[in-house]
Formats: C-alpha cells, structure tokens, sequence
C-alpha cells in the first residue's frame, strides 16, 4: 500500500483507466506449512518471486503446489478446515498480519484456475470489469470501456472479441474463456498474477496463446504458474520451484532456481528424474 | 498404418440416413422404466382425477350461478345467493400477506444457512427450518390466535396510526382513544397472514437455500479472487444463479399459502364482503369457507362448496406449475458447466 493509502486507509484512488507505473511488487514466501484437518500437506517452504518474471511450480500431484499457490493469495483459508502458518510478503508486508483485508490481498494478488470461470449471466465486457465493479470502482463510458480494451489486449483476445462484447462470456471456445478470466483478473490492476494450471482444460492452439500472453505480462508484474508440463515450465519460466510429497510425508520444495538451471543441471537427484519424465 | 476397410458387399451403398438403435434396455432396467413410469402416470393420474371430481360436482353450481358465483360477495345458501368474490380477495389477501412477511424472512434466512453462517452451525440450522415445516398448521393456528394476536394487535394499531395514509392500513376507529378497541383489530387477514407465514417460511427458504448451495464454486472462487467481499459474491454469483430458485421458491410458498386451511379458519372471524382493508376485524378465505361449513351442508351446498374448491384447485395448481418451472430451470439451465 502507498504512502497515501496507509494515511487514509483507503486504496488511492488511482485512475483505474491508465495503466499504473509499477515499482517493484515483491512477493515471498517464508516457512509456510499448510494442513487440512489434522493432515499436513506442506512443509515450511520458503521461495521469493523476483518481480517482472515468471516462476513455475513443478512437480506430482498431490504435492501441495496448488495448496501453496493458493496461500499466496489467502483463497486457502476459504476451505473450511484449512488451515497454514509462516508467512506471504507483498513488498515486505505480511498479507496474514491483523489488519491486512483480505479482499485487498486478493485484489493485488490476482488468480486465473485451472478451468475457466467466467460469470455465465455477464456478457464478455461485463465479465473483464466484474472485478473493478466487485471492488468498489465506478467506471462508467469511456473509462470503462478503455479498461476493457486494454485489460482484453493484454489477455490477447481484443481482436476476437471486439465486436461482441455484449454477447454471454460462456458462448466462447474453452481457450478464449480461459484469456476472457485472464483479462478479468488485469482489470483490477493486480501486482502479482497466480495461475493454477491454466492450459491444462485446453488445446495446443490455446495454449501457445496463453504462453504467449503470460511471456508479454511478465514484463510488468509478478507470475506465478503452477504447470504438469515440463515443456511449458521451459518456454515460460525464468525460475523454477521443484515440489515433492513423499509417501505419507507433506510436500516440500526440493529444488529452486533459475529455470535453465533446474532443467539442465540439477542438483538433486529427484529434480533430474523428475524433468526427465522418470516420474510422476 | 492405415488400412481400407472393404465395405460390406450386401449393403446398398447409396442409403445414407439416421440408423434406429435399440436402446438396450435389459432386464432390472426395464423393469425399473416401466415401474417408473406407471408411478408417474399414477400421480398424473390423481391430480387430473381430483380435478375432474370437483369440477363435475361443482358443475351444478356454477351452471345455475353463473358468472354471478364469481361476483357476488355474499354466502347466503339457505337464501340461494352463493358467490366468491369476497372470499377469493379475502384469500389472495392472506396469501400476499404471508408472502410478504415471509418472502424476506424466508430469503434472508436462507442467504444466511448458505453464505454467512459457519459450518459447525449449518447442519443445525437446516435442521430448525426443516423442522418448522414438521409442525402441524392446527399448532401454527393456535399460536397465532392464543399468542401472537395478543400481541399482534399493538402493531396493527401502530399501522392503523402511522401509516394509515396507505388505504390498506386504514381502520374505522380512534387509536388514541383511551380505551381504544382492541377488537376492531382482532381476528384479521393481517393476523391470519402472519400465521400462514410461519407455514411457507421453512418451504420457501428450503428451496431458496438448496439453490443458493448450488451456485458453481469455480464462480464463487473467480469472483473472491478479484478482490470481493462476501456481499460481491452473493451480488455477482449466488443470486443471478439462484434467481430462478428464488422466484419459484417464493410461487410455491405462494401455493401453500393460497390453500391454508385450519390456521386461518382458528383465527379468522367470518366477514363476507370485499374489503382492502386487511387490519380490520374479519375475512374470508376459500379453504377456510370449505372447512367451515363442509359439516353442515346441504346436497346443493355441498356442490357450492365443492366448486369453491375447484376454483381454489385451479389457482393453486397453476401457481404451483409456474413454480416448477422456475425451481427445474434454475437446476439445469443456469449453470454453464463444461
């Protein structure tokens, strides 16, 4: 939060049409553990994401990347009995700390899932400035219609859609709904972007779109990509986080660092079966 | 590698249309299909059994009446005037009573069970509203003429005074009177109404609350994850998915209200004229004109009353079916599921 909004205790009101000049949102993680229930699923993993880059999660299913993804930006907690501990720094503050509203935290730390999820009564326009509208921020005409343009062109689907905005977001192929959610999350403007398996539901065409569109954002913020593909952790990632759960144990980070490093010279044994397709 | 499959060499090669498939049912299966489907012509069965029995023995009436049977407001069968118009606004009146009273009761609840309250207290709460519909209406009826009507009168005469520019809150009499006349207040269709309430709440909120549950998680989670508070998924989820539920939640409610028998005729006191006035003492409604005077009637009276019933048959079955279009759509068509 700026200056201004720890003063006032309100976000500034910035003009929600113009792109925001960006210092540098840095996110870490530090020791953080999470369980449901009495069943532990990771241990104390500690990463930093370097801010104007792509980190991808690696690693089996069931190994509590998504679990982790989702602590980022306090959407665990929303799953009853869920519960974590360590802590998630946004430039230096801890989103968990008393006093920090999580609706803010979730504003900043944007998510797209693994299946699309757009509003099925919202027409494609109303989709991409549901978040602004959810948050609090009138936009009315051309304000409003230049964060859809721009929120969709970032996402890479303005040329599809520029002529039906007023048509249901339902009615788009799976790869165009899984941009539409990427273009709902830009809206609100946020620092860092989680995403969860974001081709998984989709075709290769769709795909490299997506690739292609997460490449461009990290030029500007924060990316985190949970991926079971290999190739694509490759051609998107500067860094990488190896995640594994052993039988019975919670899962842990065996192995970060930069992408090219991970993937060619690891150095744990289970990092190099595992980018090899020996496992999992 | 590919390989030519040779056609089959009896087939006329230039037919190109739709196959019949069988549908394969075997055995269990069918046995299964046609039990199902005799059950369910069965029910079908009833209802349009139940309406032709009370249409053919209301047929006398409504032939040597006429229109008139729906005009004329007063019930005077040993005199030979029978009509409903009284009576029908006297139910419609109760029933839109109940309705309103327990429309945002009904949808407040229901939001709370599935949005607010925590999860430890669900089970319970479900189970409370639940239970409310296991009460039987005598109970209901006798609760609102031996306690809440008691009270109930205050808050009549609290209308009356306040917000008598309303017409329908209008009473003939002098509120600050010293004495004032608490029976003027007595035994209306406001009183009746708000016992019929306590019935249609637990029906209502049980399908508003079922269809407020089903709102998709991948959108409840879309909408947290931009930033929303609890209200903003409600607001831009849970209620344009459970739109459909809410409206048919509310019809059906609207159906038990129209036909509520015993409650209403305990506290009611009979007044067969037609009056907007709803805090002033006496109403009429159909069921409760059934119930009434069903013992005591004569061959022709009974065919009266009995066309009183396939009036109020026919309201509360059209209202139901609108209902059921509502509930079915908002469990099928609203969800965009892949």
């Amino acid at each position: 939060m700026s200056a201004l909004g720890v003063l006032t205790g309100r976000r500034p009101s910035v003009d929600a049409a113009q792109p925001r000049t960006r210092s540098a949102a840095h996110l870490e993680a530090e020791r953080v553990s999470a369980w449901f229930g009495d069943h532990k699923v990771l241990e104390r993993v500690s990463l930093t994401f370097p801010n104007a880059s792509v980190t991808a999660l690696i690693g089996p299913s069931g190994c509590g990347k998504s679990t982790f993804l989702r602590i980022l930006n306090r959407m665990h907690e929303s799953t009853p009995t869920a519960k974590m501990a360590g802590e998630v720094r946004l430039d230096g503050v801890d989103v968990y700390a008393a006093g920090e509203r999580v609706t803010e935290t979730r504003r900043r730390i944007g998510m797209v899932f693994q299946k699309p999820n757009p509003f099925p009564a919202m027409s494609i326009g109303e989709n991409v400035i549901a978040g602004p509208k959810l948050t609090g921020v009138r936009l009315k005409g051309a304000s409003r219609a230049e964060v859809i343009e721009r929120s969709l062109r970032r996402a890479g689907l303005w040329d599809e859609v520029k002529d039906r905005l007023d048509r249901p977001g339902g009615a788009l192929s799976g790869g165009q709904q899984q941009r539409l959610c990427i273009a709902r999350s830009l809206a609100v403007d946020p620092d860092v972007l989680l995403m969860d398996e974001p081709c998984s539901a989709l075709d290769p065409t769709s795909t490299l779109y997506i690739e292609k569109t997460i490449q461009e954002l990290a030029h500007e913020m924060t990316v985190v990509i949970v991926t079971h593909n290999m190739q694509q952790a490759l051609r998107v990632s500067q860094q990488s986080a190896f995640f594994l759960a052993e039988a019975g144990k919670p899962g842990v980070v065996v192995e970060s660092g930069p992408t090219t490093q991970i993937f060619e010279a690891p150095t744990d044994e289970r990092t190099m079966d595992y980018v090899n397709g020996r496992f999992g | 590698m590919p390989v030519a499959i040779a056609p089959n060499p009896e087939a006329d090669l230039d037919v190109d249309e739709p196959r019949a498939i069988d549908e394969g049912l075997v055995g269990h299966d069918r046995v299964f299909h046609a039990s199902a489907r005799t059950v369910g012509l069965v029910v079908l069965l009833l209802i349009l059994c139940i309406g032709g029995f009370l249409g053919y023995q209301g047929f006398p009436t409504l032939q040597r009446y006429g229109l008139s049977f729906f005009t004329e407001t007063r019930w005077l069968p040993e005199r030979d005037i029978v009509g409903l118009a009284a009576v029908l606004v006297g139910t419609v009146e109760v029933a839109l009573i109940a309705l309103a009273i327990g429309f945002p009761l009904a949808f407040l609840t229901a939001l709370f069970i599935s949005e607010y309250a925590p999860a430890r207290l669900r089970t319970t709460l479900v189970s409370l509203v639940d239970l409310m519909a296991a009460v039987p209406s005598i109970i209901y009826g006798l609760l609102g003429f031996a306690f809440l009507q008691p009270h109930l009168i205050y808050i009549a005469r609290w209308l009356s005074e306040y917000a008598s520019w309303i017409p329908i809150f209008r009473v003939d009499t002098d509120p600050h009177a010293a004495a004032w006349a608490q029976s003027k207040f007595t035994a209306s269709a406001f009183i009746a109404g708000i016992a019929v309430s306590l019935m249609v709440i637990p029906l209502a909120c049980a399908i508003m609350r079922a269809v407020f549950s089903e709102a998709p998680l991948g959108e409840r989670e879309a909408a947290a994850a931009l930033g929303a508070t609890r209200w903003g998924v409600i607001r831009s989820v849970v209620l344009p998915f459970g739109r459909r539920g809410v409206i048919g939640g509310t019809m059906l409610a609207l159906g038990r209200a129209l036909g509520e028998t015993i409650a209403v005729l305990l506290i009611i006191s009979p007044a067969f004229e037609i009056k907007f006035r709803v805090l002033t003492v006496g109403t009429m409604t159909t069921s409760a004109l059934i119930a009434g005077r069903f013992g005591e009637a004569t061959p022709s009276q009974l065919s009266a009353l009995l066309a009183a019933g396939f009036v109020l048959f026919l309201m509360t079955l059209s209202v139901n079916t609108v209902a059921a279009v509502f509930v079915n759509r908002s469990r099928t068509g609203a969800g965009t599921d892949v």
